[in-house]
């Protein structure tokens, strides 16, 4: 079974994000990028179904600028097998709107007929959580999200779904297009022979219009705006002073 | 990142710099609170670096090992320099004067120490002989096919942890122009060995938990299966292998530098006094500005003299201008870092205080400020007969 895992470049989660004097959206120019966390786990996820025998190929996927190059790199030297660039665009500060990555993904699963998909939940950028099920409508396959446990079972799969209530779980069949949650596992560091095997594994470098996508943007960024300040805190010495301070407040 | 780098690299500085952060940082008021590394952690450490084939990447994929370049390595071990070096040691990197081991002595010490088996230390300084090496007293007299060595060593890090050590003995003496000159000899002992004892050594300001010890030998003998090169070649060993340890100060001093900085930077930008972020004044901003720019000029003095290296050049003035450098730079850096903070900078609730001493041993070990320049300008004035 080959396991196809799209992965998003985004600003690193440790990154104090600055919106652009124009409002626009954050400044990009000049900052920390790096694999989307949620893609991360979905990539480990991908090579321990490898590596449990359950899959034969992890195919890393990433759709945006040239230097997604670096993302695909890392999920490379993680453990995929080998990478597909889209290239859509030369705007870093250009984001592609989830139906048209679906879109992609969607003619990207065509070539490549994977078993499976494993894709972040959501990307930290613009929390769209919304490229999965699109992805799901337009292949017509069942899907998975929020996912916290994995279990493939031949032609059906055993999925654990993080919800509100607490947790649910649901049986899949297969093919599927599954997405991740934060506590599906712990992703693993690269190790140095595989950064150092990396740049020796294929990786394709194709366009939208390749794939035949038109990815016209539909939505508008009408602002972006700073969260408010948060207000300073106050440190307390005791339980009891605690539950005084909240009272004050209306808190409790 | 610095120009010149690949992705390859890139991921290699990325990769255990996030290794430093989730690894490494967790436990590092611990060990400063404690002075000591739990042994559990130090285990934790050491199978993680192992399982991801980083430890002992600074030797040759002939032993099994990752035989990173020069400039790999200082980038690994640039960003080890931000986390605590008594954390860090468990990040193994073994001596690579074990290179020069031969015969049995590749099974006994060289495979073990790679492997994460056997943790060695290297021992050359005494209370007499710090910068002069060569005026040790620690000596070896044959006895049959034996040695038979009396003498002291101080200041011998990771000695706590060590399972074996490389020690340079004087083996004999000649008689020069200049007066008696010692001849050197390396050589490997077993912990354990009769006759040789390790024992604690003195409270450090700088690296708590990073201890050093004393060595003692008392008629100790060691078969003349320990010697490691040549017998009275200690100094060409030394030469041949020792050139990494400077390059290391020099590098694990810009990491650190950049750790810093980025406390001092976000500071300044946090930090309201007369109804604005200090940051405003250009008398915080500037003082950024000279940071930043000395840390850059000693990551690429340092790089560029690894780089040497890599391309087989002369590179012993390069390294020790870069170890003079790079960590007199982390000096002024530690130093304007905690100006920027104020008085919270001195207070252990903040790492200031913590990065500003330990940046002080960086101008000591490895070959004194004053010793690099004596390097530099030897190399500079011999060459005009001076
Ligand atoms: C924490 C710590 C850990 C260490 N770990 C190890 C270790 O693992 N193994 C090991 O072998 N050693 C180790 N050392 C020893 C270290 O390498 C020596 O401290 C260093 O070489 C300086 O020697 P010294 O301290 O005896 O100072 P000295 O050599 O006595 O120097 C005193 C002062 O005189 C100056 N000076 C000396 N000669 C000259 C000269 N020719 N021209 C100008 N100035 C000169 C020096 O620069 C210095 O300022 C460690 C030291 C420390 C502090
Ligand atoms: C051990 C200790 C004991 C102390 N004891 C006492 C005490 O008994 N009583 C008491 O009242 N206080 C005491 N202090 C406080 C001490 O006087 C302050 O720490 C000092 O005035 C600096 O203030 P700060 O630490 O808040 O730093 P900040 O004022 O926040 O300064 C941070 C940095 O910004 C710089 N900066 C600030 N404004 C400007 C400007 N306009 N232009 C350029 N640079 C600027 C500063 O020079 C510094 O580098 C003590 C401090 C310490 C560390």
């Amino acid at each position: 079974m080959k396991v196809l895992v799209p992965v998003k470049r985004v600003i690193d989660y440790n990154v104090k994000v600055r919106v652009k004097a124009d409002g626009s959206g954050v400044d990009l120019a000049n900052v920390k990028m790096s694999m989307n966390p949620f893609d991360e786990i979905a990539v480990e996820q991908a090579i321990r179904l490898k590596e449990a025998g359950q899959a034969d190929e992890v195919v890393a996927v990433s759709i945006g600028v040239k230097q997604n190059q670096e993302t695909l790199r890392t999920a490379l030297a993680m453990g995929a097998d080998r990478a597909i660039l889209v290239v859509a665009t030369e705007d870093v500060h250009a984001d592609i709107e989830p139906l048209a990555v679906a879109k992609i993904l969607k003619a990207v699963i065509d070539e490549e007929q994977p078993g499976i998909v494993l894709a972040g939940k959501q990307a930290i950028d613009n929390d769209m959580n919304a490229t999965g099920q699109m992805l799901a409508a337009l292949t017509g396959w069942s899907q998975a999200t929020f996912v916290s446990e994995l279990d493939i079972q031949g032609d059906s799969a055993l999925v654990t779904r993080e919800v509100d209530g607490g947790l649910q779980t649901i049986k899949v069949s297969m093919p599927t297009i599954v997405t991740v949650d934060l506590r599906l596992n712990e992703p693993r560091y690269a190790s140095l022979p595989n950064i150092m095997k990396a740049k020796k594994k294929p990786m394709d470098e194709k366009t939208p219009a390749d794939l035949g996508v038109d990815i016209a943007p539909r939505l508008t960024i009408v602002s972006t705006g700073e969260p408010e300040a948060r207000a300073a805190g106050i440190k307390v010495g005791s339980v009891d002073e605690l539950v005084e301070k909240l009272k004050e407040v209306g808190a409790v | 990142m610095l120009y010149g780098l690949s992705a390859e690299q890139d991921m290699i500085a990325q990769t255990v710099r996030s290794f430093v952060e989730k690894e490494i940082y967790p436990h590092e008021e611990l060990v400063e609170r404690t002075g000591e590394v739990p042994n559990e952690i130090a285990q934790h450490i050491k199978e993680k670096t192992l399982e991801l084939g980083f430890y002992a990447c600074n030797f040759p994929e002939s032993v099994g090992c990752a035989g990173l370049s020069h400039v790999d390595f200082a980038l690994v071990e640039r960003e080890l320099g931000r986390g605590s070096m008594a954390l860090n040691h468990f990040f193994g990197r073994p001596q690579n004067i074990l290179m020069a081991c031969e015969g049995d002595q590749i099974d006994r010490y060289l495979m073990p120490a790679v492997r994460g088996e056997r943790m060695d230390a290297l021992a050359m300084t005494e209370p007499g002989a710090g910068s002069d090496i060569r005026g040790m007293k620690c000596s070896a007299q044959r006895d049959g096919g034996d040695w038979v060595v009396n003498g002291s060593k101080h200041f011998i890090s990771g000695a706590d942890h060590a399972d074996f050590f490389i020690v340079f003995i004087a083996t004999g003496e000649d008689q020069t122009d200049k007066g008696p000159k010692k001849r050197i000899t390396a050589f490997l002992v077993d912990r354990g060995t009769p006759g040789f004892s390790v024992r604690d050594g003195y409270k450090s300001v700088s690296h708590r938990g990073y201890k050093n010890m004393i060595l003692e030998f008392d008629d100790c003998r060691l078969p003349q299966a320990q010697v490691l090169g040549e017998v009275d070649g200690g100094f060409e060993v030394m030469n041949t292998w020792l050139y990494a340890t400077r390059i290391t100060v020099a590098t694990m001093s810009v990491g650190r530098a950049r750790r810093v900085f980025d406390y001092a930077l976000h500071y300044a930008a946090e930090r309201e006094q007369f109804g604005q972020k200090i940051g405003k004044f250009q008398g915080v901003s500037f003082q950024l500005a000279d940071m930043i720019t000395e840390i850059d000029a000693a990551d690429l003095l340092t790089l560029a003299a690894a780089d040497r290296l890599d391309k087989a050049l002369p590179a012993n003035r390069e390294i020790a201008s870069a170890k003079l450098y790079a960590s007199e730079m982390l000096a002024r850096v530690t130093d304007a870092a905690i100006q920027i903070h104020g008085g919270m900078g001195l207070m252990s609730d903040y790492p200031l205080e913590r990065f500003w001493r330990d940046a002080r041993v960086e101008r000591i070990w490895d070959g004194t400020s004053e010793i690099q320049r004596h390097i530099i300008s030897r190399d500079l004035l011999r060459a005009l007969g001076a």
